[in-house]
């Protein structure tokens, strides 16, 4: 079996962004990039269903659409243990553009689980796992909080509103996967780094695409009134201005 | 053409974000001078299809047949798919929720639309087609075109105004045969959380962080939550800890929410946890940390401990609420 982990290259998690160019570009400077937090919760699980022999997971490769500029990220995911990379060579200006870029190469050399995180902690779309099963007319299980294997059979938990689903998919498949999937990322090891530098990384060319959409400018959030503060010895008037003033309560 | 816009129902009900969802389908549809239909999928009595018209849909389509009580994507996209045909749909609207985030990026692909994820108003035009959406988890917002003729818009819930419109709209059945057989996903179980209000649905959240300092010190903070009507919450410390379940965790990489208010208890503020309330309309924040950023998002603050000032606050909601 083959597991394919989509990652993305975010700005790290505490960075505060500003923008450049009339507000039409981050302004990069000093931003630290990691791998989407998901993305690095699903490679950790896909690590952890290939440590079990039973479970015959031959190779799990991970896969970015972006620049050169990505590679340190990419490193990093081959370092914590990923056996090979690919990356389409081409700034992922939209989810649509990343998902049809994905498509492309899984259709040329398929997997059987491919992994995506629910949200790239940029754009916030939890789009391109969806987007990339309907490429590929492969079926799709998304909230995903728990994968596993069993006698070759996945079975994955799924959270709906209010509930969770157990939840079985013919492979191959797209799992979109958020919190729970994983406990903690795993981390790379002296050994990993050091191994990491001869595993190997594809480069691959894009496809081309009419673009369906278009960022035109960012904006801060409005700045709002600073917080008022109410005596810790009468924390009754804060139910009083909850109720008269906020109108909350 | 139409606005055409999507509803799960939760056991045959619908609730408040279907009607949030089509009183947002009716406002776009006024400004593109056509009509909102609703889609609806699974089985709904037509009593409960016709509060839906009193949000302003001009029909209802109701999807029934076997095999149509869980989600599966794959035939749902089909359904909801050949419905945007029918209807001559160039707008889509679903719900930012796990249905809504696991149809629309399909429906995208199939439709040729792009897409609007997670917007919280009207388009701020139509011609060209631009929407403002949250990005980098809430610290900043884009203007974002779409450029392809069809779109697809998914709603952040709690975050538009319900509008009443009453009217009556017609109720067309919209039979559809599954065969079980086909189906690539396949739910074995299914386990719902009863009798609590849902996080995501409520719209005030009381919740708790580290500086509430053991799992033993929460029973004024849940009195608080069931004085207020309120669903509870937590840091995502505190889940990791097991101190709360897991589906409170809220937060970039927990549950996302947009109440009317939303209190911070012993929490500091964390960008990655701001960036799961931020959408509040209302935070309080009680801190013993004068300084800590959970202020800086805050309307309203109380430095101080905790523990001290909970059962205050429980005497006083009592007070107003006349218990
Ligand atoms: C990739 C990533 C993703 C993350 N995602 C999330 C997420 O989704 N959600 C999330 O919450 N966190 C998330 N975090 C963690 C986040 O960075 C913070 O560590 C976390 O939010 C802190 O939780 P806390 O406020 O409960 O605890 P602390 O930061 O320890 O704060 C406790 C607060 O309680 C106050 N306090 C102490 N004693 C008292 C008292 N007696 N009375 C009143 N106040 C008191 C303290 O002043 C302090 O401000 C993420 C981190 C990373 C790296």
């Amino acid at each position: 079996m083959r597991i394919l982990v989509c990652i993305s290259n975010v700005p790290d998690t505490t960075t505060r962004v500003k923008f450049v160019e009339n507000s039409t570009k981050l302004d990069t400077g000093g931003i630290q990039w990691v791998i989407n937090p998901w993305d690095e919760l699903s490679l950790t699980r896909a690590l952890e269903l290939k440590d079990d022999p039973a479970n015959n997971i031959q190779q799990i490769t991970v896969a970015h659409v972006g620049l050169a500029g990505a590679e340190p990220t990419i490193r990093k995911a081959l370092a914590i243990g990923a056996d090979d990379a690919l990356r389409v060579n081409a700034d992922p200006t939209e989810a649509y553009f990343v998902a049809l870029q994905l498509a492309n190469v899984i259709r040329e050399d398929p997997y059987d689980i491919i992994l995506c995180g629910i949200e790239s902690s940029d754009y916030n779309g939890s789009t391109v796992g969806g987007m990339l099963a309907e490429f590929l007319d492969i079926p799709s299980v998304s909230a995903v909080s728990s994968l596993n294997i069993e006698n070759g059979e996945v079975l994955i938990d799924r959270e709906i509103d209010g509930g969770k689903e157990k939840v079985t998919a013919s492979m191959p498949f797209v799992a979109i996967v958020q919190k729970g999937i994983a406990k903690e990322p795993r981390i790379a090891a002296m050994r990993g780094i050091m191994m990491a530098r001869s595993k190997t990384l594809k480069v691959t060319e894009p496809v081309s695409t009419e673009p369906m959409t278009e960022v035109l400018e960012f904006h801060m959030p409005k700045p709002h009134a600073a917080c008022k503060f109410i005596d810790p010895e009468q924390p009754k008037q804060l139910v009083e201005l909850l109720h008269n003033e906020a109108k909350v309560i | 053409m139409s606005v055409l816009v999507f509803t799960e129902n939760w056991d045959g009900k619908f609730k408040k974000l279907s009607f949030e969802l089509v009183s947002y389908a009716t406002k776009l549809a006024e400004m593109l001078n056509t009509s909102a239909v609703v889609l609806s999928i699974g089985p709904v009595a037509d009593e409960e299809l016709r509060k839906l018209g009193n949000y302003g849909a001009a029909k209802i389509l109701n999807a029934t047949g076997d095999g149509l009580n869980s989600l599966d994507n794959q035939s749902w996209v089909n359904i909801i798919f050949q419905v945007a045909e029918k209807v001559d749909a160039t707008v889509l609207v679903l719900s930012n929720n796990n249905t809504g985030k696991a149809l629309a990026p399909r429906l995208s692909v199939r439709m040729k639309a792009g897409i609007g994820a997670g917007v919280n108003g009207l388009p701020k035009s139509t011609v060209p087609f631009v929407v403002s959406k949250k990005v980098y988890s809430g610290n900043a917002f884009a203007d974002l075109l779409i450029r392809s003729e069809k779109k697809i818009l998914t709603l952040s819930q709690n975050s538009f105004e319900l509008v009443e419109k009453p009217g009556t709209p017609e109720i067309e059945n919209y039979p559809v045969s599954l065969d079980p057989g086909t189906l690539k996903t396949r739910v074995k179980e299914v386990h719902k959380q009863t009798g609590k209000i849902l996080l995501t649905d409520a719209e005030i959240v009381v919740s708790g962080g580290r500086g509430m300092k053991s799992p033993d010190n929460w029973g004024p903070l849940i009195e608080l939550a069931d004085l207020l009507g309120a669903a509870t919450a937590c840091s995502r410390p505190v889940s990791d800890e097991g101190w709360r379940p897991h589906e409170e965790h809220t937060g970039q990489t927990g549950k996302i929410i947009a109440p009317n208010l939303y209190i911070a208890i012993g929490i500091s503020g964390a960008t990655q946890h701001l960036a799961g309330v931020s959408s509040s309309k209302c935070i309080v924040a009680i801190n013993s940390d004068k300084d800590a950023p959970v202020f800086e998002a805050a309307r309203y603050g109380i430095v101080g401990d905790a523990a001290k000032i909970l059962p205050q606050l429980v005497e006083a909601v009592k007070e107003i609420k006349g218990k």
